[in-house]
């Protein structure tokens, strides 16, 4: 009946599922700058963003380490107060009702784990059964689903502290899943994985998207996270969203430069190629830039014939160095 | 109440929940707290150990003080001999020294790993408290039933034969692991003003130690001191439920050391929880 009343106070009216308005947080820190003196400086984490996410889009949310990612998740989780704006996830104001909301969200922090250190894998689910009140059959099918397409089936009675870090990100995103959110926050989700694990966390996370409608909101430093997942991207930035658009039309404003990373078998000047530019020596090991919508196979190949290859690989440009770019490339950008 | 501008919300959910599922919720933590410290078995068999031979060298100690001066504290030998098994048998039970959840949490508030506590919907305070009665029921066995059935052996105790003194005790017991966990909880909670707990749980270890009885049964103690240690929170770790068992807290008295104890739990745990309120709202940036 209350849920039902409050519901009807604040309707949800639109089909965008997360909306941002405004929102801000102001951080005081206090700073010693004497034996008793204090200085008070604020800091503004979040200043003003607004943005809206309909139900079933997965977004990307990126920008530089303390740009205010972390800050906007933990607003809309309700476990941070907005000092100013509007927000609402699900039609609900986090900070007021937290607990309410946490039934019809999923968080998942890639550094940090939910899971029951000590105990086998399936201890931490039966925990999340009760904590959620996931109706039996519910509970029973979503574990089922999660096991199969997670690959969990043989980790289910290992202790936590055993798994290895692919492990325990899977495992932390179907804990995450059991209640059928209808948000998912993914922090960071292939933070320190190998290849073959971000692979499969990525495809469960389309899969999700497809058949579940699951609204993603998604903070990652892998711009491939982006590419595989995303049609849309925010770029956050000193508290600011500095881009909301497609991942193309980021490349566009920020034209990004891929990294070709050499290793010869001696030491030689620098690399004299077409299609690349040297940018660094050191030693028997040398760096090319070459625009990131270029192809890297004829570079390839024109240095295998040229030069005395000892092996390579291709670094893809960074958010640092995206953000940095679209800075150079736009100078009245606030 | 429940955290800062939640609460309202709380309150409603509260009293809409069915309180089966919160009984299930918080019997799964406490469940999950016991299987926990359970898969330790090597260090669980060390600290059984370590107990047993703290029982003997405590037990001979004792043994000298009383032949000197007997009937010390209102204890004859036998009684006296019985409390530092009792001792060593609530030692973890009612985490004199530490060694609970403490160290986890505050931890975990460093890290900043209880940004994750905070967002599950569930209460912080009870998520602890069931976790360290878990803990507390698997340390009362592991630990506390070995190094007493040893003692037993060794030593001519005073123990009651009939079951219901052992009840009495129990309960005893389980008043003393909650007025223990709220203090520890307190000082947990201190890691969100100070980042570091270290220094605030070697007081509360300190204390612990002194003022529950561990070292010497607090009766033996005169004047203001004995009379202070007496009215301390920390006296219903060990004092009380060996008072108890050891018959010295019967009718009236048993009813008046319950409430002692339930007075201190109930303070303390309210006092945990305008903390964690405050704490709560402090919950800034600890890993960004």
């Amino acid at each position: 009946m209350t849920e039902e009343a409050t519901d009807t106070a604040e309707p949800v009216r639109t089909a965008d599922l997360i909306e941002l308005e405004g929102v801000e947080k102001v951080f005081d820190v206090r700073r010693r700058t004497g034996l008793v003196r204090r200085e008070k400086t604020r800091v503004r984490a979040v200043d003003g963003i607004s943005f809206t996410v309909p139900r079933g889009e997965m977004v990307g949310y990126i920008g530089p380490n303390g740009a205010g990612k972390s800050t906007t998740i933990k607003m809309l989780t309700g476990i941070l107060t907005p000092s100013g704006g509007r927000l609402r996830v699900a039609g609900i104001d986090p900070s007021r009702e937290r607990t309410r909301l946490a039934r019809r969200i999923g968080v998942v922090f890639g550094q940090r784990t939910t899971l029951w250190w000590d105990l086998p894998l399936i201890d931490s689910y039966r925990l999340v059964h009760r904590m959620y009140r996931i109706p039996d059959a519910r509970y029973r099918q979503n574990l089922e689903r999660c096991v199969e397409l997670l690959d969990l089936g043989a980790l289910l009675d290992v202790p936590v502290r055993q798994l290895s870090l692919g492990q325990r990100m899977r495992g932390d995103i179907a804990a995450a899943l059991l209640h059928d959110p209808e948000v998912l926050y993914l922090d960071e989700p292939t933070i320190g994985l190998d290849v073959v694990s971000k692979a499969k966390v990525r495809e469960f996370l389309r899969d999700l998207n497809t058949e579940r409608a699951t609204t993603v909101l998604l903070t990652t430093h892998d711009l491939t996270d982006i590419e595989q997942l995303c049609k849309r991207v925010m770029v956050i930035d000193h508290g600011r969203l500095v881009y909301d658009g497609t991942l193309a039309g980021l490349h566009e404003v920020a034209p990004g430069e891929r990294t070709l990373v050499v290793d010869l078998d001696r030491r030689l000047p620098p690399i004299e190629v077409a299609g690349a530019r040297p940018v660094r020596v050191e030693g028997p090991r040398q760096w090319l830039a070459f625009p990131a919508s270029a192809s890297a196979a004829p570079i390839v190949a024109a240095l295998a014939a040229d030069y005395p290859l000892v092996d390579l690989s291709v670094r893809e440009p960074d958010i640092e160095s995206v953000i940095a770019k679209m800075y150079a490339e736009r100078p009245t950008a606030p | 109440m429940r955290f800062g501008a939640s609460a309202p919300d709380a309150d409603i959910q509260r009293r809409f929940l069915p309180k089966e599922a919160v009984v299930r919720l918080y019997a799964v933590v406490a469940a999950g707290g016991f299987r926990r410290y359970a898969t330790y078995r090597v260090a669980t068999a060390a600290g059984v150990f370590t107990n047993t031979v703290f029982g003997f060298i405590m037990a001979y100690t004792y043994i000298a003080l009383w032949d000197e001066r007997p009937q010390l504290g209102g204890y004859d030998l036998s009684q006296a001999v019985t409390y530092v098994w009792l001792g060593q048998a609530l030692l973890m039970t009612c985490a004199m020294m530490g060694g609970g959840f403490e160290d986890e949490l505050i931890e975990r508030i460093r890290t900043g790993d209880i940004a994750i506590d905070l967002y599950r919907p569930a209460d912080l305070q009870l998520w602890w408290l069931a976790g360290d009665l878990g803990r507390a029921a698997f340390h009362l066995l592991g630990r506390g039933v070995v190094p007493l059935l040893l003692g037993a052996l060794a030593f001519d105790l005073a123990l009651p034969a009939s079951p219901l003194p052992w009840l009495a005790f129990l309960t005893a017991v389980l008043l003393g692991v909650v007025v223990s966990f709220a203090l520890r909880y307190l000082a947990a909670l201190s890691a969100f003003w100070l980042m570091d707990g270290a220094g605030v749980l070697q007081i509360t270890w300190l204390a612990g130690l002194f003022f529950s009885g561990m070292l010497l049964p607090l009766t033996l103690f005169p004047g203001a001191l004995g009379e202070l240690a007496r009215l301390l929170p920390w006296s219903s770790l060990l004092q009380i439920p060996a008072d108890v068992l050891l018959g010295k807290r019967t009718g009236w008295g048993l009813v008046h050391a319950y409430a002692f104890q339930v007075g201190w739990a109930a303070a303390l745990l309210g006092a945990g929880r305008l903390v964690q309120s405050a704490a709560t709202r402090r919950v800034v940036v600890q890993g960004g």
